[in-house]
């Protein structure tokens, strides 16, 4: 078996009386974009930053290809960080930014620059590298940020949210560009999200983050198909959760059970309920629709046909019986 | 109309201001030894006179050294506690950021003749007497606040980002510290630097108590003799020069640093 680049053995981290780490136990492989996704203040934030060393674990252990780091500063790990407001230095010219790590590190002048003006050839920025950070846009600067990260050629590149401060274009642009170039550098890198959808489409693997622990790993497939736990399928899609007596009546027994959305027609026959709120945008249109059972569903529908159902209308709601999701169990119902 | 109405109360507060600044700048031409309004001739020898003048350059020499040594002490403690504040949590923490700035708020004579007081009662005993070094540290004591006000207000709005950042990229801390943090301060210390040079350079009260026999800075040569008639002219011209010397260093200090410039004293 090969040695995974992360390795996190039971680490707990507390600020105060404040647990921000609960118990996390987790291998990455080498060369896997492994997505941490979770709502704000559920742990992965922290997380990523035990493993670059900003913070040290209250328990457990970091290992980084097999070594322990646990009690290593920052400058001693062999990883790199793209941080969330990118950090980059003002005062340093956007080349000088990009070669800041091959200096520390000793690196002769002409081969840092040499390097330096590479990496940002690969970020498409080959002729900013005289500007200041100032000087540049938001996306400009998450590149250099990139660029001064992956030029050191770490063994894993962290990423806090790095497009977080990004409009939504330029977002879904980055997305695929990040996908490219961990790709292209077979770095491994872990990426800290509370995006469900840019964990999804850009992950090998996502660990759901709840209060503190991973609430599920998978692959993203897995993670939508097979929630682990209620938290899991809400907030990782929609969940239209069926219990207690909704679910005997809709599914015929006792359980947890969830059906996406996407997965639900409104057709002539299947469970009654009546259309609460229409929502319509672009490509599809949203409806929520009051079962008389008991539960609240959200149906999504593609945008193909006129005449579609109105706010009171009485409807039915069908899908097929393998879309129906037991939550904590089997797939099918 | 409204607007015609502030600017001229502006332009009257200013003119109130700065008139009896020009006044002074003006007389040291005023071929007048009584300077009479308006000027008659205009003349350089009270310049001449003011240079030839050996007390008058010996002060200035006090001056810029009293004024060089506070900033010197200024520098180092104040930069030393806005880290302390800025980047550690301790007991005690808000009651240290308080003591820092007192100083300032503080009337001069008080803080005069408390150190006076100290000076004579706990220094003077173990050999060190008042000179020179004593009014640097009275001058030290409400110049830290200058430099402390810079640099806190710097590293509060710069974070430790930077600093994980260089971290993370493999930088020790002696080299975080070289590339990044004392680059990020600079135009911070220039700043508290030069306004705790000013504020040392035109201090005469704390001075007035803490100067040894035989030390005299250059507002205490100017208020021994002024009401000397036949110096007039020649504190007239001293007065000019310090006007001069005391804006450049806050014009400087204002361009380096930008709107958020710490206090002054007065």
């Amino acid at each position: 078996m090969r040695t995974p680049a992360i390795h996190l053995s039971g680490l707990r981290k507390s600020f105060g009386a404040v647990e921000a780490v609960a118990g996390i136990d987790l291998e990455i492989d080498d060369g896997e974009f492994f997505s941490m996704l979770g709502p704000s203040g559920s742990g992965k934030t922290t997380v990523l930053r035990l493993i670059a060393g900003f913070d040290r674990p209250t328990a457990g252990t970091v290992s980084l290809s097999g070594r322990e780091v646990t009690k290593l500063p920052p400058y001693e790990r062999d990883v790199n960080t793209v941080f969330q407001d990118y950090a980059l230095f003002p005062h340093l010219s956007v080349i000088e930014n990009v070669e800041y790590g091959l200096k520390v590190r000793k690196v002769p002048r002409k081969q840092r620059r040499e390097r330096a003006e590479q990496a940002l050839a690969a970020v498409r920025l080959a002729d900013f590298g005289a500007r200041r950070p100032r000087a540049m846009s938001g996306g400009q600067r998450q590149r250099v940020a990139l660029a001064r990260a992956l030029v050191n050629r770490p063994k894993v590149l962290l990423l806090d949210e790095p497009l977080g401060a990004l409009d939504l274009k330029l977002r879904e642009q980055m997305q695929v560009e990040l996908k490219q170039i961990q790709r292209d550098v077979g770095i491994t890198f872990v990426f800290v999200t509370h995006d469900q959808d840019e964990a999804l489409t850009m992950s090998d693997r996502v660990a759901v983050f709840e209060a503190g622990r991973i609430a599920q790993v998978g692959t993203p497939e897995e993670v939508y198909e097979r929630p682990a736990s209620p938290f899991v399928a809400g907030f990782v899609g929609t969940s239209n959760l069926l219990t207690g007596a909704a679910a005997r009546t809709v599914v015929g027994r006792d359980g947890t059970f969830s059906v996406r959305p996407e997965k639900i027609t409104i057709g002539a026959e299947g469970a009654p309920g009546t259309v609460s709120e229409v929502i319509y945008a672009g490509p599809v249109t949203r409806f929520v629709v009051d079962l008389d059972a008991g539960a609240r569903m959200v149906v999504v529908e593609q945008n193909r046909r006129a005449g579609k159902a109105q706010r009171g209308d009485r409807v039915q709601l069908t899908w097929q019986q393998e879309h129906v999701i037991e939550i904590g169990g089997d797939r099918a119902a | 109309m409204t607007r015609w109405v502030l600017r001229a109360v502006m332009a009257f507060g200013l003119f109130f201001i700065y008139a009896p600044l020009l006044l002074v700048l003006v007389n040291s031409f005023n071929g007048d030894r009584t300077f009479g309004w308006p000027p008659h001739d205009f003349t350089t020898q009270w310049w001449s006179a003011a240079w030839r003048n050996g007390g008058a350059r010996d002060a200035l020499w006090t001056s810029v050294k009293a004024g060089l040594g506070a900033t010197a002490i200024a520098l180092v403690l104040g930069t030393m506690v806005a880290f302390a504040v800025q980047r550690f949590k301790f007991f005690g923490r808000d009651t240290v950021s308080l003591l820092v700035v007192l100083p300032i708020a503080l009337p001069g004579i008080v803080t005069g003749i408390a150190l006076d007081s100290a000076w004579r009662s706990v220094v003077a005993p173990l050999g060190l007497g008042k000179g020179l070094f004593s009014v640097i540290v009275g001058h030290a004591t409400f110049c830290v606040v200058t430099v402390y006000n810079n640099v806190l207000a710097r590293l509060r709005r710069s974070g430790v980002n930077l600093e994980e950042a260089s971290a993370d990229l493999g930088a020790s801390p002696a080299q975080t510290f070289r590339y990044i943090t004392f680059p990020m301060l600079r135009s911070a210390l220039l700043a508290g630097g030069l306004l705790a040079f000013a504020l040392s350079f035109d201090e005469i009260i704390v001075t007035t108590f803490t100067a040894g026999p035989g030390i005299q800075t250059l507002p205490i040569w100017i208020f021994n003799n002024l009401f000397r008639p036949n110096q007039a002219p020649v504190v007239n011209v001293v007065a000019a020069v310090l006007i001069v010397l005391s804006v450049l260093p806050v014009w400087l200090a204002q361009r380096v640093a930008g709107p958020e410039a710490g206090a002054s004293r007065t």
